[in-house]
């Protein structure tokens, strides 16, 4: 770990920032001990989380090979644009978590701030358009429309037609809960089942991974400052877990919207 | 509990200007108020002693309730076809239409014994209760990596637990512990006992990882000054192995009980037959991880071991670096074996090569049984309660281990698969193996834990009950499972009746032999006050005070001798008179530590 020295600032109200007054836990013999520990544990935990995934992985793997066409038919119904919208945004915002570390040890507060932000904003984004764009229509037929423009016109609409709907696309709804009617392979189901526990569980990680991000911000508020040069190890952390929960999307997408 | 030590004696008015003086250097479970302040401390402790404490607690409540669970499958099986549980238990467990079967009652029965004493006892016992005590003390550490995730992987075991507790409250399930599908995915379909079950051992892996992750870190930085990766007591190569397959096995099994779930309530067809699945696909899961974690039972037990031979034999450890890479080696090889579960259930290739890969296991494992014998020759050897308990293990896993190989050539395999004789292999492993390890342990750091000490004779004799007893339950089945008898059977024909009925005499006096030893320890919190050192040993832990203080050591340790180095070194807190067997103790004065 290497640290870069300012000269120590006062913060509102005439305190050292959180970052200068961070004290490290007692056990630990030096705070450069502590973030070294900090990051080992991370890093085993990520491991933990590939070998998590490892499981969706392998039952893609297995049932691609049994039931080759049910997996196409099925993954014919996914837009590669909307997958590769996620991961551009995905990957924006793993960039912008890097840059708000880099900030933060170079004591551009406001700038490490904005970052973080801008993080929070991709990461709701790609929620936002896995659930709109992807999972209600596949599941229900309504489509999101923000051009509207199917108002007035033959479709059921909803919101004043912010939402229409498509008849006989939904159903595509996993395991049991599968009743699209224009299936032709009837292992297709299985398909929805794993493109649901994949992506949801993947969409979770995403969900904890903004939790995480949305506490170092509020702990890096103006006032408090937790983090700077001096430590930062809770921003290395959070990042960490975020740029897994990238890299695990970036065999996910390809493996689910572009091979067919 | 503070009057018995007298440098942390209060003066009855004056315990508030002591306060501070009390709390860091009197025992770690000193009373700190009023009884709801030390729940409430309890509670809240990130303290390793006390997690280590409650975990041992915890594990030990479970310990009984999975024993009692096999007393009534053995008191079942005492005649071929009346079933005693279905009386007996049956209005225990709730009966609705169609549990009040004995037969079905049976079955709840030996998966819920087994359920309880792999995820709730053998996986948590050593590592998380004994080694969460003793980890940061043989280091030399003030507390694990991470007190505040210590804590929470307690309370995600306790949770988890619950979960399962929950399950066996709504009856139980009758999956048997490895929950295959597709029992686990068809029974009982309109309850959700199954899956609280699984959810209960779902909740439990967490714990497990986070606890593995924890301990890893622990020995990667918190080792005192001067102690390199070869200074360390093997206990700590063992725990350090055996969390290496925590993090890496437990993720798999955690994805699998997911899908598991996802299948009884979604049908998502994975493990289905009739949905495309394939149910071995989660055997195969299932012992990706399971198998590995038949070694987070067996690693710590044998770590014990490594302990209390050296310590009680005052002899220094014969092939050190050797049991060490042994423990590597078969974390390694670990992971390359879980196909010899399913040798009856996969293609011809697959099951020559998952046992070939299985005989690669009986390398380290015999390396290190004999390092260990090879430390007992020409040691002198003290005969007391852990170093009986360190014979047993040596018996009884030979035995274990030795019977495995049977099971892992394919020829042989065929004919005993689910017989008893595969119960009795694991039984030999697991309890003679790792449970008897655990309570030879137990009596090996009760001092330290507790600062009294048991009283040998008592405890000797429990332990010898125990062999008798382990052996005339386990070794019967042997000889019936080569003759043919099937586990898991309520009911069975009459020429194994003589078996059965000498196993379940067998498994009333393992009862006995246990119960001497709890009331032994009751006991002893009211017996004789423990020195710090009380074997002459030499790794760090025995530094520290009988019970050690909140933070463990007066002063960091720096280590200038090596764990097991008898004969060069005078243990701390032993007079030369003492010991004897110091050869030379010139220049390495009884204080070389501090």
């Amino acid at each position: 770990m290497s640290t870069i020295d300012f000269k120590p600032g006062l913060i509102q109200g005439g305190r050292a920032p959180g970052y200068e007054t961070y004290k490290h836990a007692s056990h630990f013999r030096t705070k450069d001990e502590e973030f070294d520990a900090c990051k080992t544990g991370m890093w085993l935990f990520l491991a933990t989380e590939v070998l998590l995934f490892a499981g969706i992985f392998v039952w893609y793997s297995i049932y691609r090979m049994m039931y080759p066409d049910a997996f196409r038919n099925g993954s014919s119904y996914l837009d590669w644009r909307w997958g590769g919208l996620n991961t551009v945004v995905l990957l924006i915002s793993s960039y912008t978590m890097a840059m708000s570390i880099n900030h933060f040890q170079h004591n551009r507060q406001k700038e490490a701030r904005r970052n973080l932000v801008i993080t929070l904003v991709c990461g709701a984004l790609f929620v936002a358009i896995k659930l709109l764009m992807e999972y209600i229509p596949k599941m229900t037929g309504w489509h999101f429309d923000p051009t509207m423009s199917h108002a007035g016109g033959e479709a059921l609409t909803k919101f004043g037609g912010l939402f229409y709907f498509e008849q006989g696309y939904g159903g595509k709804l996993p395991g049991i809960l599968f009743s699209y009617p224009f299936a032709t392979d009837p292992h297709e189901n299985m398909w929805w089942s794993l493109y649901y526990t994949g992506t949801g569980l993947h969409a979770a990680h995403v969900l904890i991974g903004m939790a995480l991000i949305a506490r170092v911000w509020w702990f890096s508020r103006p006032g408090v400052e937790n983090y700077g040069p001096k430590h930062y190890t809770g921003v290395e952390m959070a990042g960490l877990y975020w740029h897994i929960v990238d890299l695990i999307w970036i065999f996910l997408f390809p493996l689910l919207y572009l091979i067919h | 509990m503070s009057t018995l030590h007298p440098t942390s004696g209060s003066i009855p008015g004056h315990a508030d200007d002591h306060h501070d003086h009390h709390d860091h250097h009197g025992p770690y479970y000193q009373s700190k108020g009023s009884f709801w302040t030390n729940v409430w401390d309890w509670c809240t402790t990130v303290d390793h002693k006390k997690i280590g404490v409650m975990y041992l607690i915890a594990v030990l409540i479970f310990f009984f309730i999975g024993g009692v669970l096999a007393l009534a499958v053995r008191t079942e099986l005492l005649e071929p076809v009346r079933t005693v549980a279905g009386q007996v238990t049956g209005q225990f467990f709730k009966s609705d239409e169609g549990i009040g079967k004995g037969n079905e009652i049976y079955n709840r029965l030996f998966t819920l014994h087994g359920a309880v004493m792999v995820f709730m006892v053998i996986i948590p016992s050593v590592p998380a209760a004994l080694g969460n005590f003793l980890l940061p003390l043989m280091l030399g550490a003030k507390d694990v990596a991470f007190p505040r995730l210590n804590l929470l992987s307690w309370y995600i075991y306790f949770f988890g637990s619950m979960f399962a507790g929950l399950s066996i409250y709504f009856g139980g399930v009758d999956t048997g512990w490895t929950f295959y599908t597709p029992y686990s995915t068809t029974t009982d379909p309109d309850q959700s006992r199954v899956i609280l079950m699984v959810l209960g051992a779902f909740i439990m892996g967490f714990s497990s990882i986070l606890t593995g992750l924890n301990f890893i870190v622990t020995v990667h930085k918190l080792r005192a000054p001067g102690m390199g990766w070869f200074d360390m007591p093997l206990f700590i190569w063992a725990i350090y192995a055996t969390s290496i397959i925590q993090v890496l096995a437990t993720p798999v099994i955690g994805i699998t009980l997911l899908l598991l779930i996802l299948e009884r309530v979604f049908h998502i067809g994975i493990f289905d037959p009739g949905l495309g699945g394939d149910p071995v696909l989660f055997q195969h899961f299932f012992w990706f991880y399971s198998h590995p974690v038949v070694y987070v039972m067996i690693l710590p037990g044998m770590g014990i071991i490594s302990e209390i031979i050296p310590v009680h034999a005052h002899k220094k450890i014969f092939g050190y670096r050797a049991i060490a890479f042994a423990s590597l080696g078969i974390t390694a090889v670990s992971f390359l074996v879980w196909g010899h579960h399913m040798f009856s259930s996969s293609t011809e290739l697959a099951a020559t090569i998952f046992s070939a890969l299985t005989f690669l296991v009986a390398i380290p494992t015999a390396v290190k049984v004999f390092n260990w014998i090879l430390t007992l020759y020409k040691g002198s050897i003290a005969m007391n309660t852990p170093m009986l308990y360190a014979l047993i293990f040596l018996f009884l896993f030979s035995i274990g281990g030795l019977t495995g190989l049977p099971l892992g050539a394919l020829s042989t395999d065929l004919h005993l698969t689910d017989s008893y004789f595969v119960v009795a292999h694991f039984h030999y492993v697991m309890m003679g193996g790792t449970i008897i390890a655990f309570v030879g342990g137990l009596h090996h750091w009760w001092p330290k834990m507790t600062g009294r000490m048991y009283n040998e004779f008592w405890g000797m004799t429990g332990a010898i009950l125990v062999f008798i007893g382990f052996n005339v339950t386990f070794f019967t089945q042997f000889i019936m499972g080569v003759q043919g008898m099937p586990r898991r059977y309520a009911t069975y024909v009459d020429t194994f009746q003589i078996w059965h009925v000498v196993s379940t005499i067998g498994s009333y006096i393992l009862l006995v032999g246990f119960l001497v030893h709890l009331f032994n320890f009751i006991a002893s919190l009211r017996g004789r006050v423990a020195p710090a050192n009380p074997w002459g040993a030499l790794s760090l832990e025995w530094y520290a005070a009988s019970p050690p203080i909140e933070h463990n050591f007066e002063h960091e340790p720096i280590v200038k001798h090596g764990p097991y180095d008898y004969g060069e070194v005078v243990p701390f807190h032993c007079s030369e008179e003492d010991y004897p067997l110091a050869d030379k103790p010139a220049g390495a004065s009884a204080h070389t530590v501090h």
